[in-house]
């Protein structure tokens, strides 16, 4: 079998094909982010792949990672913003060892990066590919639960019904109370869903230099935004978009600008703010910051 | 009726066919509606009056014929070969349609002004003080506890239901409701509020209508002109009150006669 591989870069298991999928499934992968990519927000359907994890660990986000990688490229996953959690571990080894790729957990460095419902502090540039694993792409999904139905709105731009959502959470809690997931209108087009970053990290999503590319394993779709992309939250005129994040600095670097993980410490209640991109807060601390509650 | 001479139609229906297989729905019908004017179709199940009524609203598409409304913009157009989102647009300001079954025309896991607020927003209304404003003076037009605004309609009784689509259909000042049965499934005394209530909102804001019923009293109530369905065709046609007091068709004549006396 050994005669099908096509490259085997040095530490890569000679068992697999590089990056794991086969040639095919890689294109096939990569004709539906070119698509994505030329309709920024649309949702392109693909043949999503059995892949050796189960649906909601990231099925879409690897494979669009395995399609868009190349092994000269450096590799990041951050889970919930951190770099040393289960799902982001078990992704980054997952590259090592069926593409022999370079890993690194610092966003400047990093030219591939897997995200699980986060955007890294320090901003994106040109020639990073940020891919995002999606559990649900379908922005109208719980307001019209027949595809047929979604696809004809997304067709003709009827997009009332997403107001309808909004005016909900007004109603119901005095504010535009939907914290993550924040839906977003692109190029003045198509309504998509921007898997669940919270509404801190939305802003993040327009004009980025990076190309953004979303894979939803489960639904079998892939949406992008192109570098430099218009992306403009949905609000009404008297509830404005507001990006939100816990009041306080880091417990750890003191930084007022960075999402914040509300963290308990003890059984008496105490807490402590910590940042939620890892590698943001350890090149800080490295740098010198210090914050109140460093031990 | 020498008035309407001078008058454009509001809608005008001409060689309306639709077929389900070797089955007739309806067969040919072709009437014009004033504006201004409400109209009943009654006859009995099967008769074709809601496929008629599909084909109008353009949730069926006919097999052959035209329906021409009076646009605002470009004065008569043939709704049947408008583009989607056109007749799209038009069903969300223009016409409203009213079903049966007060669960099919409303979002049961939204609030009442989600509800009333649906086509406002669809329209591009994007300030939430406004639209909040429209759902609470049209909850009080149908007689809704405004208080009531924030629950979801899945906790009201079918009457409020039936109420609340006929709000949620007229907020965007529509001048053609099409009406399924409105008062079917309803009680008595409930029916005759609801009657009440449309006949007050359709003088006031001058609406035409399309009513399918099989329900004598709404339209004796409602309906300045009637027409009478059976197999797909209109067997007789005329004033309300000429066509229930002095029947001419042997059907007619049957489902007058049919209508039980207390």
């Amino acid at each position: 079998m050994s005669g099908c591989m096509r490259q085997e870069p040095d530490g890569a298991r000679a068992d697999y094909n590089f990056a794991y999928l086969d040639e095919q499934t890689k294109r096939m992968i990569r004709r539906a982010i070119l698509k994505g990519l030329a309709i920024p927000g649309y949702q392109v359907p693909f043949a999503s792949r059995e892949m050796p994890m189960p649906y909601g660990w990231g099925t879409g986000g690897v494979q669009v990672s395995a399609a868009v990688m190349v092994p000269e490229d450096r590799f990041k996953v951050i889970d919930q913003g951190a770099d040393d959690t289960t799902n982001a571990v078990s992704i980054r080894a997952f590259f090592e060892r069926t593409a022999g790729v370079a890993t690194t957990t610092r966003t400047r460095e990093a030219s591939v990066i897997q995200t699980r419902h986060r955007i890294p502090e320090e901003p994106l540039r040109e020639g990073q590919i940020l891919v995002y694993q999606v559990p649900i792409p379908e922005p109208l999904r719980f307001l019209e639960p027949r595809e047929s139905e979604t696809r004809k709105l997304h067709a003709l731009e009827d997009y009332g019904l997403m107001h309808v959502k909004l005016y909900e959470d007004i109603a119901r809690h005095g504010h535009i109370a939907t914290a993550y997931d924040y839906p977003v209108r692109v190029e003045a087009r198509y309504v998509m869903d921007p898997s669940p970053i919270p509404k801190f990290d939305t802003p993040k999503l327009a004009d980025c230099p990076a190309i953004q590319l979303f894979g939803a394993g489960r639904e079998q779709r892939i949406h992008a935004l192109p570098p430099y992309t218009r992306v403009v939250p949905l609000d009404f005129e008297d509830h404005p978009f507001e990006a939100s994040k816990p009041d306080h600095p880091c417990g750890l670097c003191g930084a007022t600008d960075s999402y914040l993980d509300e963290v308990i410490v003890d059984d008496a209640g105490g807490r402590i703010f910590v940042c939620s991109d890892t590698d943001h807060c350890e090149a800080r601390r490295d740098s010198g910051h210090v914050g109140e509650d460093t031990a | 009726m020498s008035a309407h001479a001078e008058m454009t139609p509001l809608l005008s229906v001409r060689g309306v066919s639709k077929r389900y297989g070797a089955q007739i729905g309806c067969a040919d019908m072709s009437f014009d509606l004033y504006p201004g004017e409400v109209m009943g179709i009654v006859g009995e199940s099967g008769s074709g009056k809601s496929t008629l009524l599909a084909c109008l609203a353009g949730h069926l598409r006919p097999d052959t014929g035209s329906v021409l409304f009076d646009t605002r913009a470009d004065g008569l157009r043939d709704t049947v070969r408008m583009s989607e989102p056109e007749r799209r647009m038009m069903s969300r300001t223009d016409w409203a349609f009213v079903h049966q079954n007060p669960r099919d025309g409303l979002r049961m896991a939204v609030s009442a002004g989600g509800n009333v607020g649906e086509r406002l927003m669809a329209v591009g209304a994007r300030n939430y003080g406004d639209i909040r404003r429209s759902a609470v003076d049209w909850l009080d037009r149908v007689e809704i506890d405004t208080g009531r605004i924030d629950d979801r309609p899945s906790t009201f009784s079918g009457g409020m239901q039936q109420r609340l689509q006929i709000a949620r259909n007229l907020v965007t000042g529509p001048r053609l409701v099409f009406m399924d049965e409105p008062t079917g499934g309803l009680d008595v005394s409930v029916q005759a509020r609801l009657l009440d209530l449309l006949r007050g909102l359709v003088r006031d804001m001058g609406l035409s209508a399309i009513i399918v019923t099989h329900d004598l009293a709404v339209v004796r109530l409602l309906a300045d002109r009637l027409m009478v369905m059976k197999s797909g065709c209109v067997v007789e046609a005329g004033l309300t009150d000429q066509v229930l007091d002095d029947p001419q068709h042997a059907y007619t004549q049957l489902l007058v006669s049919s209508v039980l006396q207390v």
